[in-house]
């Protein structure tokens, strides 16, 4: 979340989970909570329910959610920039910008306020879509409130403009007082469940765990020496998708890979799948024969969660144990028993007996988790990061007293349209995601007989009149192809998508929507534009 | 939290000769319970506001003739209650006689026996199967008819009609997707129909099984269950989205049989979604990698042992590294691993391989 932490010093959810059904507004993007985070769209129809909170949906599907909202903004994909330059500019416009909390806390608004003025509501429409005055009477709906939350996931970040799109909704939830408060904030919605956990423990190229930089001589030097090596490098290592290209250019000899399956999750697969068939040498550890785990040199079985101890932190940074509940299943072995090995066989001196022992030595080195351990988890359920000292009590929200960076930085951001946009050779716009039963690229979800029952195959969602445009029925069979490549896949027609665009999930094997998709990639997060790419369909 | 600050009215009432001080909006269970008196409930669930229906939790109102049921009725000023009396033992009898003589007592292949509110509560008013013969009620057929999802069955001849599925789908859902059909004996709990689309408004989340004090609502596919007292429940974190759901993996011999909650423990309070509450057999699936593979000369996976695996891996690795430098290794790291894989995992890149080529799919 490269944009949330270049804002604020860092990319977590910056309020709780339990806070949410308490603001008088939410505002939800890019994501159908309900499919993807039904406890939290629980909460939200809860708070709707009770008449206690107004809800705006920003969403080009008729999301569940919509059902309940106050407010239904409808985006063409990819303009997100822009409807919340206009938001921003109806509501300076109005004078209902925080004005005591921005002279404090932010630094930056002439530049925003310069820059969002020409995002009139009906200039806004013309590039989005949504009424002007739907616009106008969101904007007054957040600028009247005392608290609004923001909530946002995948569909806000996987666009080449994911890193502006968080910033701006991060200038929106500032100039609007929102942020450092108890029920408002920016909140990403985390698709995976140890996403934040992973980027806590320097599960990135570029910082150590805690978000130390590696090019920080401090941050090098207490790690050479809690690791007891010199040979640790200041330089910044490449991001996943720039490991598929350096494989293409003989730059990458040798990699492991540990519980993922770029295979289907990547977008522009096929480039994935030859790379990974051309590299040297390739390790997969993972508990099922995953499709990249077929490309392998080496597989190495792994045990489920079920079958190890250890620690997930949430999407509002609580770090949660998790408990073995059974031995490992047949010959596999918890993951990070692998690791070690393999580490100690390279000649590294590496000696846990438990995960533990591996926690107590990110305490030393992750000063925000410092003040959490084992036992804390076990009577208190769970800790919020940050956790400087064994006498704190953690931390629900963030930003209370100041961001971490100083004063919370405005950007103006200019709306700039997607890389590839429907035209006359592929007039449909493809946009992805993910559905209630499945999981990712449903590796373990299918192979649960309940969950498959739900929903067995893929299916190509698309508007009626676009599928009498192309003269479709439901449950036929369609090529659909981009630029990229081109897959065979049946078509739901449903008015859940609006006209010109088409939907699909990346969790089947059999209809790897991931072929199609668009690699051009965000220039500071490197996220891949999922969202849109163009398109079209031809029956078969 | 910031809540209303306004400071609630005090009632006082008396509840078998004891005097109780509560906030207004108060019911009489909750009184009585502030005072430690147990009144039996069934019906009630903590997770839900009152459902008012099985009568068990009746109790006697000074002035007031007939029972008044104490679950939802609101504490008045002066009031004089009695939890325990002959005659209210004889209605809470009859209320179970009632329940028990359509409810088959077929209790040794049910999975809750020995977790069951209503056998407990047969076991406390000292209940057998022959006490209710005097009723002679014939056990009405119900032909088996599809629930309100595929994964879920439900068993009328079972049901209780204490409602409570109803009242968690509705209090969940806002729309509730179940409803109590019919009346007396051949009542049941029917799917509602929603009107778009003909599908019905279920999202299979398994609350109704969840609250079912019964085993009316079963798992279509789930197997068989251990007893409770032979279920080791290990509390642990969903393994599904980034909500981090607290859960209980319920393991009888060795294997993962099902998933339980706890009321009021984690983000969720106890409650799941269909990934979390059914997104288990996989971890016995045939397809579990068991031994590691290393690819033959033909180029096929072939089995392997452990350690030709390692030191192959680690072998080649090393001559990667000689050969073309640190740089030409790369590692992806998983969200789904834990925290301390993750580092681990990151350690290994860093220190061993000597880069700083780690990455995860968080970005996706
Ligand atoms: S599974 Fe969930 S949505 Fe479906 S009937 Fe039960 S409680 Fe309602
Ligand atoms: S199915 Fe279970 S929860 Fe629903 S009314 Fe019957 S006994 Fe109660
Ligand atoms: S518990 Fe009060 S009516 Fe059922």
């Amino acid at each position: 979340m490269a944009g949330l932490a270049t804002v604020f010093g860092s990319g977590a959810m910056t309020n709780s989970i339990e806070e949410i059904e308490h603001a008088d507004v939410i505002l939800i993007t890019g994501t159908n909570t309900t499919e993807n985070h039904p406890i939290i769209a629980q909460g939200i129809k809860r708070a709707v329910e009770r008449g206690t909170t107004r809800l705006i949906v920003v969403d080009p599907r008729r999301i569940d959610l919509v059902d309940q909202a106050n407010y239904w903004l409808r985006q063409r994909p990819g303009t997100d920039v822009a409807w919340i330059n206009g938001l921003m500019h109806w509501i300076i416009k109005n004078d209902l910008h925080d004005k005591d909390y921005i002279a404090q806390r932010c630094e930056g608004f002439d530049e925003l306020a310069a820059e969002v003025e020409k995002y009139t509501p009906e200039y806004v429409e013309g590039i989005t879509g949504i009424p002007a005055k739907d616009l106008k009477a969101a904007a007054e709906v957040i600028g009247r409130a005392d608290r609004t939350t923001f909530l946002y996931a995948m569909g806000i970040t996987q666009h080449t403009t994911g890193t502006n799109n968080v910033k701006s909704m991060a200038n929106l939830a500032m100039i609007t007082g929102n942020v450092g408060r108890y029920a408002t904030g920016v909140n990403p919605l985390r698709g995976q469940n140890n996403v934040q956990g992973a980027c806590d423990l320097g599960a990135l190229p570029n910082v150590f765990p805690g978000y130390q930089p590696v090019s920080d001589p401090k941050a090098l030097k207490k790690f050479r020496e809690v690791w007891d090596t010199e040979s640790l490098s200041d330089k910044p290592g490449i991001t996943m998708t720039q490991m598929i290209p350096g494989i293409g250019e003989g730059k990458i000899k040798g990699m492991f890979i540990m519980g993922e399956n770029p295979v289907l999750s990547d977008p522009n697969a096929s480039h994935v799948e030859e790379a990974l068939e051309k590299i040297d040498f390739l390790v997969v550890q993972d508990i099922f024969l995953s499709e990249t785990a077929q490309l392998a040199d080496v597989v190495l079985p792994a045990a489920s969660w079920a079958e190890k101890d250890g620690t997930f932190t949430n999407s509002e940074r609580r770090v949660q144990r998790v408990r073995a509940a059974i031995d490992p299943v047949g010959g596999s072995f918890a993951d990070w028993r692998i690791i070690q090995r393999i580490a100690q066989l390279m000649g590294a001196n590496i000696n846990f007996s438990t995960p533990e022992q591996i926690f107590n030595e990110i305490r030393r080195t992750t000063p925000s988790y410092a003040g959490i351990n084992y036992g804390r988890i076990e009577r208190e359920g769970g800790i919020q990061w940050p956790c400087p000292d064994i006498d704190h009590p953690g931390t629900p929200y963030l930003h209370k007293d100041g961001f971490k960076r100083g004063k919370g930085l405005l950007t103006a951001i200019a709306y700039k349209p997607p890389v590839e946009l429907p035209d006359k050779d592929y007039p449909l716009l493809l946009t992805t995601g993910r559905m209630q039963f499945h999981y990712h690229t449903g590796t373990m979800t299918r192979r649960c007989k309940s969950l498959s029952t739900l929903a067995s195959g893929p299916a190509l969602d698309i508007n009626p009149e676009d599928a009498a445009t192309f003269g479709l029925l439901e449950g036929d069979s369609v090529r659909l192809s981009s630029r990229r490549g081109s897959i065979e896949i049946k078509v739901h027609i449903t008015k859940s998508v609006d006209r010109g665009v088409v939907f699909s999930t990346f969790h089947f094997s059999e209809a790897p929507i991931n072929r199609l998709t668009n690699d051009a990639l965000d220039p500071i997060a490197k996220i891949p534009e999922y969202k849109v790419c163009a398109v079209h369909v031809q029956k078969i | 939290m910031e809540k209303e600050s306004t400071i609630k009215k005090e009632i006082n009432l008396v509840i078998d000769g004891h005097t109780v001080t509560v906030p207004d909006g108060s019911t009489i269970l909750e009184a009585a319970r502030q005072a430690g008196i147990r009144v039996p409930t069934l019906c009630l669930h903590p997770a839900l506001s009152p459902i008012g229906a099985c009568r068990i939790c009746v109790v006697e109102i000074d002035g007031i003739d007939r029972p008044t049921t104490a679950c939802d009725t609101d504490v008045l000023e002066g009031m004089k209650v009695t939890t325990r009396s002959e005659r209210l033992f004889n209605l809470r009898r009859e209320v179970i006689k009632m329940i028990l003589a359509h409810h088959p007592l077929n209790c040794a292949p049910c999975p809750k026996n020995g977790d069951c509110e209503l056998q407990d509560l047969a076991y406390e008013y000292d209940l057998a199967a022959t006490d209710f013969n005097e009723y002679r009620i014939e056990t009405e057929q119900f032909p088996w008819k599809p629930f309100s999802t595929p994964i879920l069955d439900y068993h009328p001849q079972r049901c209780i009609l204490c409602g409570r599925c109803v009242k968690v789908c509705t209090e969940i859902r806002g729309l509730g997707a179940i409803t109590m059909e019919g009346s007396g004996a051949k009542a049941m709990i029917h799917p509602v129909m929603a009107d778009e689309e003909a599908t019905s408004r279920c999202i299979s989340c398994g609350e109704c099984m969840r609250v079912c004090p019964v085993n009316a609502i079963v798992e279509t596919m789930g197997g068989v269950r251990g007893k409770p007292w032979e279920t080791k429940k290990v509390l642990t974190t969903c393994a599904y989205c980034g909500v981090g759901c607290q859960l209980d993996l319920n393991v009888v011999n060795n294997r993962v049989v099902g998933i339980t909650t706890r009321d009021g423990i984690g983000v969720n309070k106890g409650r799941l979604c269909s990934k979390g509450r059914f997104g288990y057999t996989f971890i016995h699936s045939e397809d579990r990698l068991t031994k590691p593979l290393i690819r033959n000369r033909e180029g096929k996976l072939e089995e392997t042992t452990w350690t030709f695996a390692l030191t192959h891996v680690a072998r080649e690795f090393k001559r990667i590294k000689k050969e073309h430098g640190s740089d030409s290794l790369a590692g992806l790291s998983s969200a789904r691993c834990t925290n301390e894989e993750n580092y681990l995992f990151q350690r290994l890149i860093r220190q061993v391989f000597g880069t700083n080529n780690v990455d995860h799919c968080a970005r996706l």
